[in-house]
């Protein structure tokens, strides 16, 4: 147990892993370029579907069910189903990651909108605002720290689970762990799986301190 | 002016909640809508802004039918105040207050600048605007609410119970300054409220409604207090209506003489001839000078309270002009109810 820390300790400090092309650095980038471009897609997704379901108050059963769909959906098994139907390509991963980031942007967006107290709505009606001017004046910026939330929430599960990419012959930091257990190199499993944990709690953290720091004069 | 002319809401469970109404509210008065939860009367206050569409009939504001106007438009000219405000948590006072103003295009200087000037008129102080909403008691909040309301000077503000939330020492400032206010901007209000003693302090006309939304009676508060139409009005007026009819008349009309001397107690006065207390040898009793523009329910208390019955008059700067006997004061107090028994 020893001696595999200890090897584990020299991998991750080494100049020679970190680069090349089968470098940590270019890892970390390619990892973090297929998270992060996932969990665009799944806001650009997710983000309309919450608004609508909230604003509207209709299709809240969607909503709700899809949060454990979400947590159902077997990724791996997704990437195989795409990668058979549509051949060898990031277009599985990219599904599959979506898929998995989709539920959480779109239950958050749409529990931030209903978080939005009713006699705020009632007022902003009241006061005149159309629909749409209702929509992004008042509840969308209310709704904003909770939004913010399943965005960080979905990236950090996108960012666990890109290691996938690997499976199906692509890079990230997959490929240490997927590489490492066909060579039955422990070290390598090991040191692939630190990293993306690294890289997870580093992004969470670094998001919730934004968060409060932009909305640090809200009430709890 | 707003006219219902019979009109009619069923919701689509099946409850209606606002039946046959035909009710007018005159122009730069005050119409108080009374009556037990579920009477229809926060309905019939929403449907004149549409936030609510009647099943029939015709509401009209300054004579023109308010579903035939575009619901958004109709409400930036229509002033809007709910229970809990509903302040934008998310904008500063200033902002909400400037939020109709926005609507219709001013420019956000303007908007602002106007915003500023409520901030004044509803009594708060200038730096208040900088401030969010959550960093205000709840009375600075209904204060708020109604500056936004008032911003782009509309001719009608509708009032949903706006100060059935906050404590009563509170509340009875927020009615002072809503009386003010109005004396200087003569609006066509609609106020909610299930407060009787409220809708008697603010109302030029009371609407008393019935569980299933049936209008009562509507009637000047001293009618409705002489002349309830049945026993619910009654009931919902309460035991003391006769009393509270006393708080609609004033001291003004009600004689005085001078201070009586020699007797067991002597009244007090202090610096400026400032009335301060009852005096006998043996102890004191403290008092409430009274000014003209005090209710004779006021001068009632005062004088049951008073060890000669006898209440001490005051000008606006509270130096003595005289005192009233507990005699004359019952004489007007019968008066005022035969005059509202003429009157109805």
């Amino acid at each position: 147990m020893y001696e595999l820390l200890k090897n584990l300790g020299t991998w991750l400090t080494s100049g020679a892993s970190w680069s090349g092309s089968d470098g940590i650095t270019h890892r970390l980038a390619e990892h973090l370029q297929y998270s992060l471009l996932a969990t665009l897609i799944a806001a650009a997704i997710g983000l309309p579907i919450g608004l609508l379901i909230g604003h509207t108050g209709k299709g809240a059963f969607l909503a709700i069910n899809l949060s454990s769909f979400g947590r159902a959906l077997p990724t791996v098994g997704l990437v195989v189903l795409v990668f058979l139907a549509g051949g060898l390509s990031m277009l599985p991963v990219y599904v599959a990651l979506v898929a998995l980031a989709v539920p959480a942007i779109v239950t958050n967006t749409y529990a931030g909108m209903t978080a939005v107290d009713p006699d705020v709505r009632d007022a902003a009606r009241g006061q005149g605002m159309r629909g749409h001017q209702v929509l992004f004046q008042v509840e969308l910026p209310l709704a904003l720290p909770l939004i913010m939330t399943g965005l960080r929430l979905a990236l950090i599960q996108v960012v666990a689970t890109a290691t996938i990419a690997a499976y199906v012959s692509f890079g990230g930091l997959g490929r240490y762990v997927f590489d490492g257990l066909a060579q039955r190199d422990l070290v390598q499993v090991l040191g692939g799986a630190v990293l993306v944990a690294v890289v997870a709690v580093a992004l969470d953290l670094l998001l919730s301190g934004l968060q409060r720091l932009l909305f640090r004069h809200r009430t709890a | 002016m707003i006219q219902f002319d019979a009109v009619h809401k069923r919701f689509p469970n099946g409850t209606t909640a606002v039946h046959d109404l035909t009710l007018e509210m005159p122009e730069g008065g005050v119409t108080v809508l009374v009556g037990t939860s579920g009477c229809g009367k926060t309905t019939t206050l929403r449907m004149i802004n549409r936030m609510v569409e009647p099943t029939s009939g015709t509401i009209r504001v300054g004579g023109r039918d308010v579903t035939r106007q575009d619901a958004a438009e109709l409400r930036r000219s229509i002033g809007y105040v709910i229970q809990q405000a509903g302040l934008f948590p998310h904008r500063t006072v200033l902002d909400n207050i400037a939020t109709v103003p926005l609507l219709l295009g001013w420019n956000r200087k303007k908007a602002r600048a106007r915003a500023a000037e409520l901030l004044q008129t509803v009594g708060l102080a200038a730096d208040a605007g900088r401030r969010y909403p959550h960093q205000l008691s709840g009375g600075q909040q209904q204060r708020v609410g109604v500056a936004r309301a008032l911003a782009a000077d509309p001719p009608v503000l509708l009032m949903d119970e706006p100060f059935g939330a906050v404590d009563p020492v509170v509340r009875a400032q927020l009615q002072d300054e809503l009386l003010r206010l109005q004396k200087e901007l003569s609006k066509t209000i609609v106020f909610v409220t299930h407060d009787i003693d409220e809708a008697v302090r603010l109302g030029d006309q009371i609407a008393v409604f019935r569980t299933g939304g049936h209008l009562v009676q509507c009637a000047s508060p001293a009618e409705l207090l002489a002349r309830p139409a049945d026993d619910f009005v009654a009931d919902f007026l309460g035991a003391e209506r006769g009393l509270k009819l006393l708080s609609l008349k004033t001291l003004a009309d009600v004689p005085y003489g001078p201070a009586p001397e020699g007797g067991a107690w002597t009244l007090v006065l202090g610096e400026g001839n400032r009335p301060l207390h009852w005096a006998s040898k043996e102890t004191e009793i403290p008092l409430r000078p009274l000014k003209d523009t005090d209710s004779l329910l006021a001068a009632l208390d005062e004088s049951v309270a008073s060890p000669t019955g006898l209440v001490a008059r005051v000008d606006a700067d509270g130096v003595l002009t005289g005192v009233t006997s507990r005699d004359d004061i019952h004489e007007h107090a019968g008066a005022a109810h035969s005059e509202a028994r003429v009157a109805a």
